[in-house]
């Protein structure tokens, strides 16, 4: 599942680090939505993220601060939403949990695979 | 009801509660202690709440809340504590929160206090300076209504003999007329509503219902002063319309002043005595008239103190009459009421003395 | 597979996490647990600093206010700071009064209206410094009242400068080499001055730097309306909130900060009023 293009997010916390636990898949319980434009880029709901599924992103709003972007594994606990002072945050709690991968699919390229050598 | 001979400070109170005061808050000092002291004994017999503060700060503002809240409420020093409530009194004035502030004086020095204000901000506050106790009692209720009329601080000036004097007066509830609904005041009922109230100088008023802002309601609220200022002016004269010499005096010092000019009437004087009722609105527009129509030669003031109402007097006879200062600064060895000056032999003598010199 | 082996492959390009859509509701089935508005919000939008710690009190207090049923008789008095704009982003009942004097304020509010949830939000500056007076006296005289002090060390409204609750080392535009107690005395501890005065029934102090602060702030809040609307006399409750802006800290600094410098001198819990 693909997020919104040309947004890059790496995350800090345990959701599935590329390459360090090996993750690719994780249990994912809810999800938020983000005001980026009300955001005024302080970063508080990135430490506050239980599962660290939070991140920073590449790009800036209307007036100039980058806003958190989600990444798989929320659980819905809440916690980007006390924290943050600008009510960016709804937070919601689904039905069913889902497992999502947790990296992106990768972009076709050019470049010889594996099959091609 | 209360009649017969009552010490002023309780006809005040009294005259407070039958006006529907009902909530009082102060700090002890004298001259104004007992009309707190009469105030806690009495409002709680009528459901009321007496608060002795511990500062006339708190006190001022305390009343302030109270009055917020809708009730007729009332506060009250000599000019050293009134001193403290200015910023209070301003505030008042400016997010349009009507009390009653009784100023029983230690003498006549605090003319300036409530006519030019201590305070910040475009306003002024109403001010009654009764002669006597009666009038006390009358201009006691009167203020309650003119401070709901105008949603504003007014002020009563009082002093030591309106204080203690013991006088016969009857304290009968008056009628003033219809006032508006004081549906601005807060009792958290609005609250959730979409409608909730808000009460502050600034007037910003909600995020989905702006309020004027400061520029507009300040500008308002200067306006409402000057609609007062045409309005409220009260004054008496007396044997003043032929006149050659005229006395002005305020408060306390007018039934002296009075006497004095019975007197030199007897003697063949024509001498008369004009006194502002309300020191604000000072009775420009009177005094003036009756300068011109008496024809009077000169206008001579008698205040105790250093000059204080003189400079209205100027304003208001202009440059074509001489007025002239023949009071003066008057203590009494307690320092808390007026001295030597406020006697019938001063004040006869030093009319004398300025008519004499005026020939 | 015979022959040499191959070249070893280069090291695939580190893969990007997956970003998910965050513009909209989710499509799946869900239930929404939190909002971006509280109940008592007339809108999110606010002038106050990034990282500012005070919206976070805010929302709480509002919705302390709703879940006890009080917005139809709730009034507050509200002193001079950044957070004064809650009169007008709140659907409650105000009278913003002067700098300092809340609790007097609100003595006379509450004699009027004794039914009513009467409580006062003031900063340190407003309480610590211009008030003290007033909230000891209101304590003393037992007042039922619930009185907020948002400390942050700091009068944020007016630039950042010093206050009776700075600590001791704290940077602020008026102790520019930090509180040094020779030239600028001691911060008061207005809460603990409040729990030994006769009249108090409760005294908390809470902050909003985490998740788990922030819940214990919103039960101490909760508390003292309660035993407010039950008669038991004065509450207290200290919220301690993030002024990077006043701190010199850049905004994700503020609740290291808080915990850092401010509860050394303002430690959080519940006091007991003794």
């Amino acid at each position: 599942m693909t997020g919104t293009a040309g947004v890059a997010g790496t995350t800090g916390g345990t959701a599935g680090v590329a390459g360090a636990a090996g993750a690719t898949t994780v249990l994912t319980r809810g999800t938020v939505t983000i005001d980026r434009e009300r955001c005024k880029g302080c970063e508080l709901c990135i430490p506050a993220c239980r599962p660290g599924v939070l991140s920073m992103s590449t790009e800036v709003n209307a007036i100039g601060y980058r806003y958190p972007v989600l990444a798989p594994g929320c659980t819905g606990c809440q916690a980007c939403h006390a924290v943050c002072p600008d009510f960016v945050f709804e937070v919601y709690k689904f039905a069913e949990p889902v497992v999502l991968a947790v990296l992106a699919a990768p972009a076709p390229t050019d470049a010889p695979t594996e099959e091609d050598r | 009801m209360p009649a017969g001979l009552l010490q002023g400070s309780e006809a005040v109170a009294e005259a407070a509660v039958a006006a529907g005061c009902r909530f009082f808050a102060g700090y002890p000092m004298l001259p104004f202690t007992e009309l707190l002291e009469h105030m806690a004994r009495r409002l709680p017999e009528v459901g009321g709440t007496c608060m002795n503060a511990e500062s006339e700060i708190e006190g001022v503002n305390m009343v302030l809340g109270a009055a917020a809240a809708g009730a007729r409420a009332g506060t009250g020093s000599c000019g050293q504590g009134i001193a403290l409530m200015q910023e209070a009194i301003a505030e008042a004035a400016l997010n349009e929160v009507p009390f009653v502030v009784f100023n029983l004086a230690r003498g006549q020095q605090d003319y300036f206090q409530c006519t030019r204000g201590g305070g910040w901000g475009d306003y002024r506050t109403i001010t009654l300076a009764p002669k006597d106790v009666a009038e006390a009692v009358e201009h006691t209720q009167l203020l309650f209504h003119l401070a709901d009329q105008y949603r504003s601080p007014v002020v009563m000036y009082g002093d030591y003999l309106v204080a203690h004097t013991f006088m016969s007066v009857d304290v009968a509830p008056r009628d003033y007329g219809p006032l508006p609904p004081k549906d601005w005041a807060l009792d958290g009922s609005l609250g959730g509503t979409g409608r909730s109230r808000q009460i502050w100088t600034w007037r910003m008023g909600k995020a989905d219902r702006p309020g004027a802002g400061p520029d507009r309601h300040w500008r308002a609220v200067a306006e409402k002063f000057a609609d007062a200022a045409r309005t409220e002016p009260r004054h008496e004269a007396h044997r003043a319309d032929d006149a050659e010499v005229l006395v002005v005096s305020f408060g306390s010092t007018a039934p002296f002043v009075d006497h004095v000019v019975d007197e030199l009437r007897e003697d063949g004087l024509r001498v008369g005595s004009f006194r502002p009722i309300t020191l604000w609105p000072f009775p420009e527009d009177a005094l003036a008239e009756l300068v011109e129509l008496s024809g009077c030669r000169q206008v001579l003031v008698y205040e105790i103190n250093a000059g204080q109402m003189i400079d209205d007097v100027r304003l208001s006879v202009g440059r074509g009459v001489p007025v002239r200062g023949i009071g003066g600064v008057s203590v009494d060895d307690s320092g808390m009421r007026q001295g030597d000056l406020l006697t019938v032999e001063a004040i006869r003598t030093r009319v004398l003395a300025a008519v004499e010199e005026g020939r | 597979m015979t022959g040499p082996s191959p070249a070893p492959a280069p090291a695939p390009a580190p893969v990007p996490v997956s970003i998910l859509p965050t513009d909209a509701p989710p499509d799946r089935p869900a239930r929404k647990v939190a909002g971006t508005k509280v109940d008592l919000q007339i809108t999110e939008d606010h002038h106050l600093c990034p990282g500012c710690g005070h919206p976070v009190a805010w929302r709480l207090l509002l919705e302390v206010i709703a879940e006890l049923d009080l917005a139809g008789r709730s009034i507050g008095v509200v002193g001079h700071g950044c957070y004064t704009n809650i009169v007008s982003i709140a659907d409650v009942e105000f009278l913003q009064c002067l700098h300092g004097r809340a609790p007097a304020v609100a003595t006379g509010v509450k004699r009027v209206h004794p039914h009513t949830a009467v409580f006062t939000l003031q900063g340190d500056g407003d309480m610590a410094s211009e008030g003290l007076q007033e909230v000891l006296h209101a304590a003393a005289r037992g007042e039922k009242l619930t009185c907020i002090m948002l400390n942050n060390g700091v009068f944020g409204d007016t630039g950042g400068q010093m206050t009776a609750a700075t600590v001791v080392g704290q940077r602020t535009k008026t102790s520019l080499d930090g509180r040094e107690p020779e030239a600028h005395g001691y911060p008061v501890p207005v809460a603990e001055l409040v729990s030994h005065v006769p009249g108090t029934a409760y005294v908390a102090r809470g902050a909003v730097n985490n998740a788990g602060s922030i819940a214990k702030t919103k039960r101490y809040l909760r508390k003292a309306f309660e035993l407010q609307m039950a008669g038991a006399g004065f509450t207290f409750v200290e919220v301690l909130t993030m002024c990077p802006t006043g701190w010199f800290v850049p905004t994700s600094g503020g609740p290291t900060y808080m915990v850092d410098t401010f509860e050394k001198t303002f430690p959080p819990g519940e006091l007991t009023p003794s």
